[in-house]
């Protein structure tokens, strides 16, 4: 199932992309995408394991901007 | 502003005004007057600290918990070595003092992020309330009363009332009350709609005159808004080429003018080319230069503004892609019957005979089709003034392949085509209008000729010239209908091609003939998305029309057009062309400046200045210049 979630003080593009990229090598992420724009993170992979994906995602987001906060 | 920017913008005003002072006490020379010459540069070093570390503490910071993760290369930890590095010249013997550089290079780059952070929230505000569109609730009675609730939690069959000056919030049919509707927001036309008891009506409208009852026959999220929405922000999914080279490009640059940074500062000094100081300032410098962060962030948003100005037109674009293929258009193929053509037919000409009068002959006419259903007999009777009493039609006959002979007020009327004419011995002078021609007789009299035809819409012409100053080289029409009648719709809208008498997968066909024919230009079909997705799907860039609520055009074409003007073709490539223009504008500005900063930092021209302008300065312009593609009204 395909979820998305606003973030919070996403400010740097280049840094979004690198979010991306990482987001998607994450086992268990069908695919996921950030846009930059809307600041958006969608994010599909099975129902149950969103839990455990958002917080690897967080930290990713984390590592590459530090104020940024997936909101849920 | 948010609390986050407004924090640092004090904390970067407090760093400017310290280092105004300090730049102000070297440039008189009175620090050097207080300390002695000697002293004056560490005095110098220990002063500007200050400004820099209060407006860069958080860079620093970043880059050091960076280094310490193992995630080198980005934006804080080059702009920190670059500017300490700055500092450090001060302990190199044989160089003059860089440390009022080092703390502006900060200064300078945080202004620059933070007119960027702000810019980007501007953008970011103007596109979402450009699809403010969105409804917050819907009004529904519950037990007696009259509740707000989420439109998500009404069901299909609910009925919801739609108060004057509010938004539709769901697809519905009108139960009770008369208003006027106002699409603009949908639809980029201004002229409202009217919305009578019967009628559909549409999510994201704004009700003006009356209350109206709404019978919901959509679900929240398969609404028209929702779906609109969706599509507009799912847009930046579908990256366009010069995207995807932007983001390619992003991933080499950095390491690529790091490494030339490594090679400046140490081969030529190792190889006795100079003094260390020199070529460690020059690699320094090209630091400062190495983030892309101005095509980034100006390449995406100015798609991104180009796709948000034209939901604000009524023209709904799937993705970036889309966008700039719509750019490279040169071949536009229409459909005719709904796209250049309404669609309906209607009496286009009455031709009555020497002593006949028109409304006379649409009277007969009508009375003799009055009971047949065909579209054609229907648009009788819609031109007809006065309604036809049925109850004086005596006998009425069909005969097949031929028309119909009925008795009406003592009269024997037929009606239909030259056979009928021929078959009961009538002289009829065949009319040389275009279209379906209906000869009425009354009493073995020929009285004339109705003719019909599918109208032309009122700005198709005009459509289809803009679509040439446009800068498209030729327009093509396919459709099914005679050859006779497509050629004079083509001639008179002045489209360069015409293929008539086509089956639907025909149609596939010619777009496929036309996609292998034209090698340069991308090819554009634009239909009405009922029975041509096909055709939309198999196009370069496929534009369905008047798609308002048809859920298979939203879902074959690539761009949608909300209403049914096909002037908005024009206007659609017209935003891609502009949007595409500040693209490269942004692409070549920002790339030249950077290549020229960093050829002069090699060649010890350019110091931290210029490539602290280079940076966030171009940053700022490209964001700028990428804002305006939001700009769609005059086009």
């Amino acid at each position: 199932m395909k979820r998305s979630y606003k973030l919070q003080d996403l400010d740097c593009a280049n840094c979004a992309s690198k979010m991306e990229c990482d987001i998607q090598k994450l086992p268990g992420v069908d695919s996921a995408r950030i846009s930059f724009m809307t600041s958006k993170l969608t994010i599909e992979a099975d129902a149950d394991e969103f839990d455990r994906l958002l917080d690897e995602a967080q930290s990713i987001c984390s590592r590459y901007e530090k104020d940024c906060v997936i909101l849920h | 502003m948010t609390k986050k920017q407004k924090r640092w913008r004090n904390r970067i005003i407090v760093a400017l005004i310290i280092f105004a002072a300090i730049f102000t006490g070297e440039l008189t020379g009175a620090i050097e007057h207080a300390f002695g010459e000697k002293d004056a540069l560490y005095v110098e070093f220990a002063l500007f600290l200050i400004p820099y570390l209060i407006a860069g503490y958080d860079v620093l910071a970043e880059a050091g918990r960076n280094i310490l993760k193992g995630h080198g290369l980005d934006e804080n930890f080059l702009m920190s070595v670059a500017t300490i590095g700055a500092f450090a010249l001060v302990f190199f013997p044989d160089s003059g003092p860089h440390t009022a550089e080092g703390a502006a290079v900060m200064l300078f780059y945080q202004v620059g992020e933070l007119f960027q952070s702000y810019a980007v929230g501007k953008s970011r505000q103007s596109i979402s309330d450009m699809m403010d569109i969105m409804p917050e609730f819907a009004n529904v009675m519950r037990n007696g009363q009259l509740v707000q609730v989420d439109p998500n939690d009404v069901a299909v069959g609910d009925e919801i009332i739609v108060k004057p000056g509010e938004r539709v919030p769901l697809d519905g049919t009108v139960i009770a009350g008369r208003s006027q509707l106002d699409t603009s927001a949908l639809t980029g036309e201004s002229v409202p709609r009217s919305a009578h008891p019967g009628e559909e009506v549409i999510s994201g409208c704004i009700n003006l005159n009356d209350t109206l009852t709404v019978r919901v026959t959509k679900p929240y999220e398969d609404s028209t808004v929702s779906r609109i929405l969706e599509l507009v922000e799912n847009a930046a999914d579908k990256k366009a080429q010069t995207e995807s080279f932007i983001t390619r490009f992003a991933r080499y640059y950095t390491p690529i003018v790091v490494g030339l940074a490594a090679m400046i500062a140490i081969l030529p000094p190792l190889l006795g080319a100079g003094p260390w100081a020199d070529w460690v300032l020059r690699g320094l410098t090209f630091l400062v230069v190495s983030c892309p962060c101005a095509l980034v962030i100006s390449v995406p948003l100015s798609f991104f503004g180009g796709i948000g100005g034209a939901s604000k037109l009524g023209i709904l674009i799937k993705g970036s892609n889309y966008l700039e293929a719509l750019s490279q258009v040169d071949t536009v193929v229409f459909d005719k019957t709904g796209t250049l053509t309404s669609g309906t037919f209607e009496v286009t000409t009455v031709a009555p005979s020497a002593s006949v009068s028109s409304e006379q002959l649409l009277q007969w006419a009508a009375a003799a089709e009055a009971f047949s259903t065909h579209p054609i007999a229907q648009s009788i009777s819609r031109a007809c003034a006065a309604p036809i009493d049925a109850a004086k039609i005596t006998e009425s006959s069909d005969i097949p392949g031929q028309g119909v002979r009925v008795c009406y007020e003592d009269d024997v009327i037929l009606a239909g085509n030259g056979r009928l004419m021929d078959e009961n011995g009538i002289p009829y002078t065949p009319s040389d209008f275009v279209g379906t021609q209906v000869h009425v007789a009354v009493n073995g009299q020929f009285a004339g000729t109705v003719v019909i035809g599918d109208v032309v819409k009122p700005d198709a012409k005009e459509a289809v010239s803009a679509l040439y100053r446009a800068g498209v080289r030729t327009t093509v029409m396919l459709t099914g209908d005679q050859t006779s009648v497509a050629n004079a719709v083509a001639a008179d809208l002045g489209i360069a091609e015409v293929r008539a008498e086509l089956l639907p997968h025909e149609k596939v066909e010619q777009v496929e003939a036309l996609l292998e024919h034209d090698g340069a230009g991308k090819v554009a079909f634009v239909g009405d998305g009922i029975n041509d997705a096909p055709v939309l799907m198999r196009a370069d860039v496929g534009i369905a029309m008047g798609a308002m609520g048809s859920d298979a055009a939203i879902e074959a074409a690539d761009i949608v057009l909300m209403d049914d003007r096909p002037t908005q073709i024009a206007r659609a490539i017209k935003v891609a062309h502009k949007t595409m223009r500040i693209v490269w504008q942004n692409i070549v500005f920002a790339l030249g400046i950077k290549f020229a900063v960093l050829i002069l930092a090699a060649l010890g021209i350019a110091n931290m200045w210029m490539a602290v302008f280079a940076d966030v300065g171009v940053a700022v312009i490209a964001i700028l210049n990428a804002m305006r593609a939001m700009r769609t009204k005059g086009l």
